[in-house]
């Protein structure tokens, strides 16, 4: 399929300058459409959520979601934008089956939210701004799938079947400027401008910003221009990249696609470009044509949107602490390095951590679960360590057993298999396991006297003061009793046979 | 002076997906030319102060509760549709993909 020729990336940014400009799709998660009463549920069977409205049938009358209007508007207020104090809804007119109105209804010229700026945080630090030039309201289409023909592609598909559950969703459209600026990190920062919008409308508690599920969708503007040129190049869009990686893939793939073209002396297709996650390449989509005239007019059935100063200060005032503000807070509060930190932001655990230190667990406990055991399993099981289904009150149940010498680390371990399994919280597991610590002394010293037995020589060294041999003869009794005793206690009735001063 | 001749009427049609004849691109053409000058006339009465309608009645914010109303069953939505399968609205493939 891409027979394109790339130029290397060092190559591409030594010659070229990219341009970047991204439209983020966010899903609001209302309970109900945008213009509709129909329930907004992912998952749920085919068309058994619409109504009328949402199949576009005659006679019919939208009437606009008021939550909807507001998560919109904090949206707006979260990426430092301007909120139209007037604003209306428009029909973008297209044929194609996911929308059975041959419209989406939209904003045109009068989007809710305009002209504002996010500051993005790259890995080193760095902070970019990256200008938003509007975020406007909009419905979601419908869910196409393709049959027939080569494996769900729409190439040679015979027919298709169609989902409208989808249809009339909110969404969202934030669009950037064109960026500029970004040079080698341009790649980098595509990642981290979509990662920092879903941070937000996650923050704001007004999508559920889960990319694989379709909530937060990115199209992406490439284009590059001779260093120097003040002129933008002929831009590619590569659409509907549904994950942080691949937009950072994506954006690189281009700018290395569209230097071999600039290099061969050839001009850049203006078009709209597919992104395929197997070849981590994109193919052509179709060429921007009259088929982009989408005739947009006021949409008649839907009266203005007018915000008073009074609502926006109410939602103003309803804005979470910004997320990174927030980052800063707690780091310094949890008093992790800067290291550290990245890591836990960069697995995604920062809320699980905040959580459990909540519930009562030290910063150190719950970095120490979320990013090493929970971390461990999650990544096995190629899930979120958030989805995993490890609560903050298991970790810091487990922690508390821990502390208490009821279990120990490896126990522990054992512990959370059980929880994971479904076996109740992790006292009930240790109960019904039979997990607890070893801490009948006389099973115990029966085992070391075994261990003492097989190693004399262990046994003459520590004697001797040699108090590190000990390790082997602690080693030996946890064997015996698999895993189930206090190394502690082990190693303090070991010296205490020995006759040697701990 | 006409804003729209018969190539605009031609090209209109095709975006809105509507089959004309050759005669009645010769006749919309006149018709809308017509049409479009009157609109252009109430423009030019219009002063720049005045900001554009959008809606014939003065009314905003008809906004209602997010709250579930009125829903469907797969039965009911589908119930006009040419052609189903499994739950779903059967189409044609189209390859003109967005």
């Amino acid at each position: 399929m891409s027979g394109d020729t790339i130029l290397g990336f060092d190559e591409a940014m030594a010659k070229y300058d990219p341009v970047l400009g991204f439209e983020v799709h966010v899903e609001l998660n209302t309970a109900t459409k945008m213009f509709s009463s129909a329930p907004n549920v992912f998952g749920d069977e085919p068309n058994t959520n619409v109504n009328e409205v949402d199949l576009g049938l005659p006679g019919v009358l939208p009437v606009v979601n008021r939550k909807a209007v507001e998560s919109s508007i904090l949206i707006g207020l979260a990426l430092n934008c301007k909120i139209a104090e007037h604003c209306t809804f428009a029909r973008k007119q297209y044929f194609y089956p996911d929308t059975p109105k041959n419209f989406q209804t939209s904003q045109y010229e009068d989007p809710i939210a305009y002209d504002g700026y996010l500051d993005v945080e790259l890995e080193d630090g760095t902070v970019f701004r990256v200008e938003i030039e509007r975020a406007h309201m909009e419905e979601d289409a419908g869910k196409l799938t393709h049959m027939g023909g080569a494996a769900g592609r729409i190439q040679g598909a015979d027919f298709s079947l169609v989902d409208y559950n989808r249809a009339g969703v909110p969404l969202v459209e934030i669009v950037t400027k064109p960026i500029e600026g970004a040079g080698s990190r341009a790649p980098e920062l595509a990642k981290a401008y979509v990662a920092a919008v879903r941070e937000i409308v996650k923050n704001l508690g007004v999508s559920e910003a889960r990319m694989e599920r379709g909530n937060v969708r990115c199209d992406a503007n490439v284009s590059l221009r001779p260093y120097g040129r003040e002129k933008f190049g002929l831009r590619s869009e590569t659409k509907n990249v549904n994950s942080l990686r691949a937009i950072e893939h994506a954006v690189r793939f281009e700018i290395q696609r569209h230097a071999a073209i600039l290099d061969a002396g050839e001009s850049v297709v203006q078009e709209t470009r597919h992104w395929h996650e197997d070849t981590k390449s994109t193919t052509s989509g179709r060429p921007k044509s009259d088929a982009d005239d989408y005739r947009y007019f006021p949409e008649p059935d839907l009266v203005p949107i007018v915000s008073t100063p009074e609502w926006v200060e109410e939602l103003r005032a309803r804005l979470p602490e910004p997320p990174a503000e927030r980052r800063k807070r707690l780091q310094a509060d949890w008093g992790y390095t800067d290291l550290e930190f990245r890591d836990v932001v960069n697995a995604g655990v920062m809320g699980e951590i905040e959580e459990t230190v909540a519930a009562g667990a030290t910063p150190a406990v719950a970095r120490k679960w979320w990013m090493g055991e929970i971390a461990r399993r999650a990544k096995l099981a190629d899930v979120d360590p958030a989805a995993l289904g490890v609560t903050p009150a298991v970790v810091v149940e487990l922690d508390r057993l821990i502390a208490s010498g009821a279990i120990n680390d490896k126990l522990a371990r054992e512990v959370l298999d059980g929880v994971l399994a479904g076996e109740g919280g992790p006292a009930e597991v240790v109960d019904a396991r039979g997990l607890a610590v070893v801490s009948d002394d006389g099973a115990l010293q029966a085992a070391i006297d075994t261990a003492l037995a097989a190693q004399p020589d262990v046994a003459e060294k520590i004697r001797g003061g040699k108090l590190q041999a000990i390790g082997a003869i602690v080693g030996g009794v946890m064997k015996v009793t698999k895993g189930q005793a206090d190394p502690g206690r082990v190693r303090e009735l070991i010296l205490k046979t020995l006759g040697v001063e701990g | 002076m006409a804003a729209i001749n018969r190539d605009d009427v031609a090209h209109l049609a095709q975006l809105a997906h509507i089959e004309m004849s050759d005669a009645e691109l010769d006749k919309m053409a006149g018709e809308l030319a017509v049409i479009v000058d009157s609109v252009k006339s109430v423009s030019e009465a219009a002063g720049a102060d005045v900001p554009a309608t959008s809606h014939p009645i003065p009314l905003a914010n008809v906004m209602r509760d997010d709250v579930v109303g009125h829903v469907l069953t797969a039965e009911q939505a589908l119930s006009g549709a040419p052609d189903t399968e499994d739950g779903r609205f059967k189409v044609p493939a189209i390859l003109e993909e967005d």
